[in-house]
């Protein structure tokens, strides 16, 4: 045992371990570690750099639940959505209304929105049973755009154009009123969520949608009940976007349509492709991609501002031509996504200098 | 006449016309899946491209024939280009990347064209006359005569071009089936690439016939969004379903918009094809002449 080199499990249950080794362990207390501390530097290195750091990772986490839940559908069972942007946006409202009509606290609302969106998601996943691919990414497509109309021109119920005002999210008199207060219950949020994501895709359901995912026929004659399964991936899927939706309306505490639309859709199919479908890490770096890369952006705008005055103006539309750039480019050179590269640089430093 | 019917027809000839577009433009899109199997997304930023090449062309005083023959040129070269650059490397990759793909492109085109020419609504200098001609109590204007005309003759080309020109019959053997035809000698490539700019020809002649009636901004390429209901009402794999769609989504959407706005607050034409689409998917999902994949194990 003593001059191993590499993982020789002995056991079923060794291998199903969460942490292979103790390594892992270590490095994810540091991590923790890490993140922990954020608020207490993240003022000064964010001022330096010249942007809100705690907000950014705020952003980050919020968006990270969200592609979670989206990678479960799409990276584990295979089923395409366009309409996580709605879903989100399903998940904002429930959590708005409930708050700002029937004030309730946000420890109730919270569940109640992702309850909701699952149930949305739950409608518009129906057609997964008789469609795949193509057509149920247009059916979802469809499902964004009405879901996007509702929310627009439903006015007594969303408030309509002129949006909806939204409390902070608050324990008893304790309000989470500041970046930093907020930052941390993210931050708790998102670990819970990769927590609760790990343990789906190493059980039976996240067994199940992988099956699925790979041959579905051959999964179903292996026992698995398609539609079950596939509704069940629908609607832990949109729970997710929907507790995401929650969060960002506490956040931001003004919800709007326009954040909701097929752009926000598209923006999470990305984060879920870039960051590397079917992996659980895949949704953490491609939340922290889509976040960070308007941030780079930003420099160099500001820099050219003095040249074109109206570098602000044309902003949002050059992020989204940069963005389709990168999702191409991503796509025909990195199709595994980051997530891939990362197990790549991984392995060559762990092999090293023996890379064979 | 009553006045409900002048309603129902104005409605009924307007969404006629407009279909009509969206039947050239859902011709692309079918060409595409036929031939090729992929999605395109950015179908609407094809038709974008078409209207503000046109447009930079005849406000740069050259006059609408050649311009419209040049905007023609540029969209083949369009067409060639995201075959080559963007499509070909994707081959074999799974649906959901080269879906993707398509999206990145679409996002891509259209805030490329949106730096370039801005937000703003541009107007065609008047190539058809917008005078009003009255048929009986119903009104339609002149432009709106025109669009369909052309929209319906080049429908009629294309749709000789797939019958009876030999290149149309290669494309039409590479959709039946890709490896025999290659066998048979068919220069498979050759076919994607001509999809792919016949697809960008229709679409841009939909943008300028368009961008002809109501001009042009960057929402225009949400147009593109509304083939989808088209084509998945026609079947997606059918020419004839995309023409008939188009025609369908066009003048249920008029219909629907006309009579349902002032239930909901406006904007239903913007919405209501999409519940079309998903209800066809729950009944029909292969469309009315598309192809049932049948899957045995």
């Amino acid at each position: 045992m003593a001059y191993q080199c590499g993982l020789f499990h002995e056991s079923y249950k060794q291998d199903e371990r969460l942490y292979q080794t103790w390594w892992v362990r270590g490095w994810l207390i540091f991590l923790l570690v890490f993140l922990v501390s954020v608020p207490i530097w993240g003022q000064a290195v964010g001022s330096a750099l010249n942007t809100n750091l705690i907000n950014l990772f705020v952003i980050i986490f919020i968006y990270i639940i969200g592609a979670h839940g989206l990678n479960l559908l799409t990276g584990f069972t295979g089923q395409i959505s366009l309409g996580h942007g709605a879903f989100m946006g399903v998940g904002a409202y429930t959590a708005g209304i409930l708050a700002v009509r029937y004030h309730l606290p946000f420890y109730v609302t919270l569940p109640a929105a992702g309850l909701v969106t699952a149930a949305v998601g739950m409608v518009f996943g129906t057609p997964s049973l008789r469609l795949k691919g193509l057509y149920l990414a247009i059916a979802t497509m469809a499902a964004q755009f009405i879901l996007d109309y509702a929310m627009r021109n439903w006015d007594s119920l969303t408030g309509g154009s002129s949006g909806l005002n939204v409390p902070f999210a608050a324990i008893g008199k304790f309000e989470f009123n500041t970046d930093t207060r907020f930052y941390y219950l993210a931050l708790v949020m998102v670990i819970l969520f990769t927590w609760i994501t790990t343990n789906i895709v190493r059980t039976r359901p996240g067994r199940a949608f992988v099956a699925i995912r790979d041959r579905y026929l051959a999964a179903e004659v292996i026992g698995v009940n398609l539609f079950y399964y596939r509704i069940m991936s629908f609607g832990i899927s949109s729970f997710y976007v929907g507790i995401a939706g929650g969060m960002w309306a506490y956040y931001i505490t003004i919800i709007s349509d326009e954040h909701f639309t097929m752009w926000l859709s598209v923006q999470y199919l990305a984060m879920c492709i870039i960051g590397g479908l079917g992996h659980v890490k895949g949704a953490i770096f491609g939340a922290i991609f889509m976040v960070a890369l308007p941030e780079l952006l930003r420099i160099p705008s500001e820099m050219l501002s003095g040249v074109y005055p109206n570098m602000f103006e044309i902003f949002g539309t050059l992020q989204q031509g940069v963005f389709g750039f990168i999702i191409m480019l991503f796509l025909i050179f990195e199709p595994d996504g980051l997530a891939a590269r990362w197990l790549t640089i991984r392995s060559y430093f762990k092999l090293w200098p023996f890379s064979y | 006449m009553p006045d409900a019917a002048v309603k129902f027809i104005q409605l009924f000839v307007t969404g006629l016309v407009t279909g009509s577009v969206y039947a050239l433009v859902a011709l692309g899109f079918v060409l595409i899946y036929k031939s090729t199997s992929i999605i395109n997304f950015a179908q609407g930023e094809f038709v974008l491209v078409g209207a503000y090449i046109c447009l930079f062309l005849v406000q740069a005083g050259i006059p609408f024939i050649p311009a419209f023959a040049l905007t023609m040129g540029a969209s083949v070269l369009l067409g060639l280009g995201v075959e080559r650059g963007v499509l070909r490397p994707m081959i074999g990759e799974p649906i959901i990347s080269v879906i993707m793909v398509t999206i990145g492109l679409a996002f891509f085109l259209k805030s490329t064209i949106s730096l370039i020419w801005g937000t703003q609504i541009r107007v065609f200098p008047p190539i058809f006359s917008q005078e009003p001609i009255h048929f009986g109590q119903v009104i339609v204007s002149e432009v709106y005569i025109y669009t369909f005309i052309f929209a319906v003759l080049f429908l009629g080309i294309f749709a000789a071009f797939f019958k009876f020109s030999r290149i149309g019959i290669a494309m039409r053997a590479v959709a039946n089936d890709q490896m025999t035809a290659q066998s048979m000698g068919i220069p498979v490539k050759i076919v994607f690439a001509v999809s792919w700019c016949i697809a960008a020809m229709v679409s841009g002649v939909g943008g300028i016939l368009i961008g002809n009636i109501n001009g042009i901004n960057i929402t225009l390429a949400d147009f593109g969004l509304k083939v989808f209901p088209a084509v998945i009402l026609g079947g997606l794999d059918s020419i004839l379903g995309a023409i008939i769609g188009g025609l369908v989504v066009g003048v249920l959407e008029n219909l629907m918009g006309g009579y349902l706005d002032q239930y909901f607050g406006g904007g239903v034409k913007e919405v209501a094809p999409f519940f079309v689409l998903l209800v066809i998917l729950m009944i029909k999902p292969y469309g009315l002449f598309g192809i049932e994949e049948i899957e045995r194990v």
